[in-house]
C-alpha cells in the first residue's frame, strides 16, 4: 500500500487521529504524515472531517428525509446542470445520480418536517427538470458512515488467556 | 480422588493466576487476552445460524465434512504450496488443540523424547506428558529474535528427540520464520529423523513477509504434521475448529483416537468454517491490516518509552523485554497498580524469562490508553 492508502486507512476510521499516531500505526514519522495529508487535502482527496453523531441523543433532532427524484434532460441541460442546482442548498446533505426506476437520490436535513416539506415543495419541485418527487423520511437509523448506533456488544472474552 | 499421576505431573497454567487477579478488578485493560478481538466475520456467523435453521445438527464424518476438507485442502495449495488429499490426509479437529494432543497421543511411545521450542504456547509440555512423552526443551532467544536453527537444536541435545514441536508465527513473542530460515530446521530434522509437527495457526497473520510452512521444504512433508484452523485468522476461537494435515499413516492414527473420543468436530462451526474459506478472505485482510497497525503503534511506544522489543513480525504479540529481574513480580504490580494485565513470559516456559507477552488484540483506544498507564509506571 502506499503511503497515501495508509493515510487514508487511519483517517477514514479516526479523523481525530493526531499525526504522530498516524506515524506510529504506519510505521512512518509525523512529518511525513503531515505532507501526505496536506497533499491529500489539496489535492481534493480528502474534503473534510465530520463527526459521527448519534442524532437520538441531541436535544433538538434534526428531520432527515431520502427524496427520490425524476428528471428529463433536454439539448442544454444534463444531470451535472440540475446537480450543480439542487446541490447549492445547505438543505441538501448528499446527492447521487442512480441507477434504477428515478434519477437521482438526495438526502435532505432541516429542523422539522414542514420545513424539509417546504423545501420539497417550494426550491426542488419547481426546478423545471425535476418531473417527480418521492419523499421518504427517517424514522430510525441503525447505522451511519460504517459506525453502528446501537449500544454495541461487551468484549466477553476472558481477560488473560494463552 | 486422587488424580492419575500424569495428570499431577502437569502443574496448573501458569496464565490461571493472573486470570484470577485480573477478575477481581474493575477497568481493566487486557493486554493479556491470546484470541482476536473481533467476532467472526458475519457471513461465517450466518452459515452456522443457517445451518442451525435447518437443523444441521447430527454428527459429521469422523474425519470432517468432505466439501470442508476439499476448501481446506483447496486453499492450502493456493496459499502455502501445501499439496493434500482431502480424502486420506486432511483431519478436521476441536480447535488445532485437539490435533496438536492427538499427534502426541498417536505418535509418541513412552519414553520418547519430544523437543519442544520455547517460549511457546502453553499446551505442548503438558500434552507430551499426558501422552508419556519426556520433554525437552529447545530455548529460542532475543539475540535470533526468537528463531529456531539448527544450532539451537544441537546444542539442546534435540539429535536425541523423536519428535520436534513448534510455532511460527509464534505465540507468545509474535517471531515469524521465512522459507530460508526454515532451511536449518528442516536439514536437523532430516538429519536425525525427526517427526516434525508444525502449529501454523498464525500463518494468516505475518505483516513483513509471506508465511512459509516447513512441509514445503524438500523431505519435510512426510515427517510433518501441520496444524492451521480457523480460530485466530477467522476470529472463531470460540467455534472450535482446526485441521491437521499430514501423510495418511499419521492422520489415520490420529483419526483412530479422535473417532473415539471427539467423534467429530462441532457441526455448526464446520459450516460456519466452509463459508469463511469461501467468502471471508476480505474481512481476514482487514483484520490483519488493524493488527499491522496496533503492532506498529505498539512497538513505537515501546521504542519511545524505552522498553526494549524486537520487531515482532506475526501474530498479535509482542514480547518486550521487562524492566524489572521478576517479570512475575512486575506483570502482577502494573495489574494493581494500573489495571494493565499482561502476561509474563514464563507462562510460555523458562525461556520467556525476562519478558512480557503484550497482545495487540485490542482496539486501538484502550490499547493507547494501555500504552499510556505502562509508560507511566516504569517512568
Amino acid at each position: 500500500m502506499s503511503r497515501r492508502e495508509d493515510v487514508l486507512g487511519v483517517l477514514r476510521e479516526n479523523a481525530r487521529a493526531s499525526t504522530e499516531d498516524i506515524a506510529r500505526q504506519i510505521d512512518s514519522d509525523p512529518e511525513t504524515v503531515e505532507a501526505v495529508i496536506e497533499e491529500l487535502e489539496a489535492a481534493g482527496v480528502v474534503r473534510g472531517y465530520q463527526a459521527v453523531i448519534d442524532r437520538d441523543q441531541l436535544e433538538s433532532q434534526p428531520v432527515r428525509a431520502t427524496v427520490e427524484l425524476n428528471v428529463t434532460l433536454d439539448r442544454e441541460t444534463g444531470y451535472d446542470d440540475i446537480a450543480e442546482r439542487i446541490a447549492r442548498f445547505p438543505q441538501v446533505k448528499s446527492l447521487y445520480l442512480v441507477s434504477g426506476d428515478f434519477d437521482f437520490m438526495m438526502e435532505v436535513e432541516d429542523e422539522s418536517m414542514q420545513e424539509v416539506s417546504a423545501f420539497i415543495s417550494d426550491k426542488v419541485a419547481p426546478v423545471p427538470e425535476i418531473t417527480q418527487t418521492v419523499t421518504h423520511y427517517v424514522m430510525d437509523s441503525y447505522k451511519e458512515q460504517g459506525i453502528e448506533m446501537g449500544d454495541g456488544d461487551e468484549d466477553d472474552r476472558l481477560s488473560v488467556s494463552p | 480422588m486422587k488424580p492419575a499421576d500424569r495428570v499431577d505431573a502437569v502443574p496448573p497454567s501458569g496464565i490461571r493466576r493472573f486470570f484470577e487477579l485480573a477478575a477481581e478488578m474493575d477497568d481493566v485493560i487486557s493486554l493479556g487476552v491470546g484470541e482476536p478481538d473481533f467476532a467472526a466475520p458475519w457471513a461465517a456467523r450466518d452459515a452456522a445460524i443457517t445451518s442451525l435453521e435447518r437443523g444441521r445438527t447430527s454428527y459429521t464424518m469422523n474425519r470432517g465434512r468432505s466439501d470442508l476438507r476439499a476448501a481446506i485442502a483447496a486453499r492450502m495449495s493456493d496459499r502455502y504450496d501445501l499439496e493434500y488429499d482431502p480424502e486420506t490426509e486432511v483431519l478436521v479437529t476441536a480447535g488445532a488443540s485437539e490435533g496438536i494432543d492427538l499427534a502426541f497421543r498417536a505418535l509418541v511411545d513412552p519414553g520418547d523424547t519430544v523437543a519442544v521450542v520455547q517460549p511457546s504456547y502453553v499446551s505442548y509440555v503438558p500434552g507430551v506428558i499426558f501422552a508419556g512423552g519426556e520433554v525437552l526443551a529447545v530455548p529460542t532467544r532475543e539475540e535470533d529474535a526468537f528463531k529456531l536453527g539448527y544450532e539451537r537444536l544441537a546444542e539442546a541435545g534435540a539429535q536425541e528427540a523423536d519428535v520436534l514441536v513448534f510455532c511460527y508465527p509464534n505465540n507468545p513473542t509474535g517471531a515469524t520464520m521465512t522459507g530460508d530460515e526454515l532451511q536449518g530446521v528442516a536439514e536437523f530434522a532430516r538429519e536425525h529423523d525427526l517427526t516434525v509437527l508444525s502449529d501454523e495457526i498464525y500463518a494468516a497473520l505475518t505483516y513483513e513477509h509471506e508465511h512459509t510452512s516447513i512441509a514445503t521444504l524438500p523431505g519435510m512433508r512426510e515427517r510433518t504434521v501441520v496444524f492451521n484452523g480457523f480460530s485466530k485468522a477467522y476470529a472463531m476461537t470460540g467455534l472450535r475448529l482446526g485441521y491437521a494435515l499430514a501423510p495418511p499413516e499419521a492422520i489415520t492414527a490420529m483419526n483412530r483416537i479422535h473417532q473415539y473420543t471427539m467423534l467429530s468436530a462441532p457441526t455448526t462451526a464446520q459450516h460456519a468454517g466452509l463459508e469463511a474459506l469461501d467468502s471471508c478472505d476480505g474481512a481476514v485482510a482487514e483484520m490483519r491490516d488493524q493488527y499491522d497497525r496496533r503492532r506498529n503503534l505498539v512497538l513505537s511506544r515501546f521504542e519511545e518509552m524505552g522498553l526494549d522489543c524486537f520487531r515482532a513480525s506475526g501474530a498479535f504479540y509482542a514480547f518486550p523485554s521487562c524492566p524489572w529481574d521478576d517479570a512475575g513480580e512486575f506483570a502482577e504490580a502494573l495489574l494493581e497498580e494500573t489495571g494493565v494485565a499482561v502476561v509474563p513470559g514464563t507462562a510460555f516456559g523458562e525461556a520467556g524469562e525476562g519478558h512480557l507477552r503484550v497482545s495487540y488484540a485490542t482496539g486501538i483506544d484502550d490499547l493507547t490508553e494501555a500504552l499510556d498507564r505502562i509508560e507511566r509506571f516504569i517512568a
